[in-house]
């Protein structure tokens, strides 16, 4: 957790918490200049709101509360400018490896080693992040709000303007794609192409 | 017999929601003969799980590293903040 820190003049948060907000936006926006102009915003408001910070909890927390919620604006935002159709999702072949009949073709493959070590690796989740990064921003901020932020299913209909039942469909497609493109990249099983 | 398509979106859902019980005992005795689904249902965890501890580790500098703002970015920010 953030240290706790008494109020520090507003030129010294850069240096405090600047890299943790960072790493925060990052993980959850994928575009490091999108992720530098959110912290810069989060600092502004935080500067005009300063007065309010009650101290009860930490200011670093109190920071991340606000980038939190400028992340989610932009989701909301970025759901606006590229709607999904309303018929939902286009099928494509390729998001299910299946035959007529609903059989694996190819199944899945062993990640190697143990697999609940696999996130000590760091060029696993180096490579997690692309795949995310490959996404399309429909299917990757769905994602990133259910399974980075464990938002609960209703809380993302509202923000992102999709019925329940086209989230359950961009969820179980952002996960296959993801689980996918693992596969492909981290285990060299295809050639890779760059995305 | 549940197919491994329906099976996989089963698995999905499963991770945002409890299923209804029929659904729910369809899967598992799925899960318990497909070993194929099986070990795709543990990599959308593995997913999951190396997320979730990646961002948990934001403030240790250690295991995020190379993760940090630009200088110019850093010089923008505070520049910024001297004159709102």
């Amino acid at each position: 957790m953030m240290r706790k820190a008494g109020p520090v003049d507003p030129t010294e948060w850069v240096d405090r918490y600047g890299d943790y907000l960072f790493r925060y936006a990052m993980l959850r926006l994928r575009d490091r200049s999108r992720a530098e102009d959110l912290v810069q915003e989060t600092f502004l408001a935080a500067l005009k709101v300063r007065d309010s910070f009650s101290g009860h909890s930490s200011e670093g927390t109190w920071l991340v509360a606000i980038l939190k919620h400028k992340i989610v604006d932009h989701f909301r935002r970025q759901s606006r400018e590229v709607p999904l159709p309303d018929e939902g999702l286009p099928d494509s072949p390729a998001d299910e490896p299946f035959d007529a009949n609903g059989h694996w073709t190819t199944g899945p493959a062993e990640w190697g080693g143990n697999p609940a070590d696999l996130f000590r690796q760091k060029k696993f989740l180096e490579q997690l992040t692309k795949c995310l990064a490959g996404l399309s921003p429909n299917l990757a901020n769905a994602f990133t709000l259910r399974e980075i932020d464990g938002a609960d299913t209703q809380e993302i209909c509202k923000v992102l303007r999709v019925t329940e039942t086209n989230l359950w469909v961009i969820l179980h497609r952002a996960r296959a794609r993801l689980r996918d493109c693992l596969e492909t990249h981290w285990l060299g099983k295809r050639p890779a192409e760059e995305s | 017999m549940l197919s491994c398509k329906d099976a996989t979106q089963l698995i999905s859902r499963s991770m945002d929601t409890s299923l209804p019980i029929v659904a729910r005992i369809r899967l598992r005795l799925h899960l318990r003969i497909c070993a194929w689904c099986a070990r795709y249902k543990q990599q959308l965890l593995v997913i999951r799980d190396t997320l979730r501890r990646a961002d948990a580790a934001g403030d240790r500098p250690e295991e995020r590293a190379g993760e940090t703002l630009s200088e110019d970015a850093r010089e923008r920010i505070r520049k910024s903040l001297r004159n709102p």
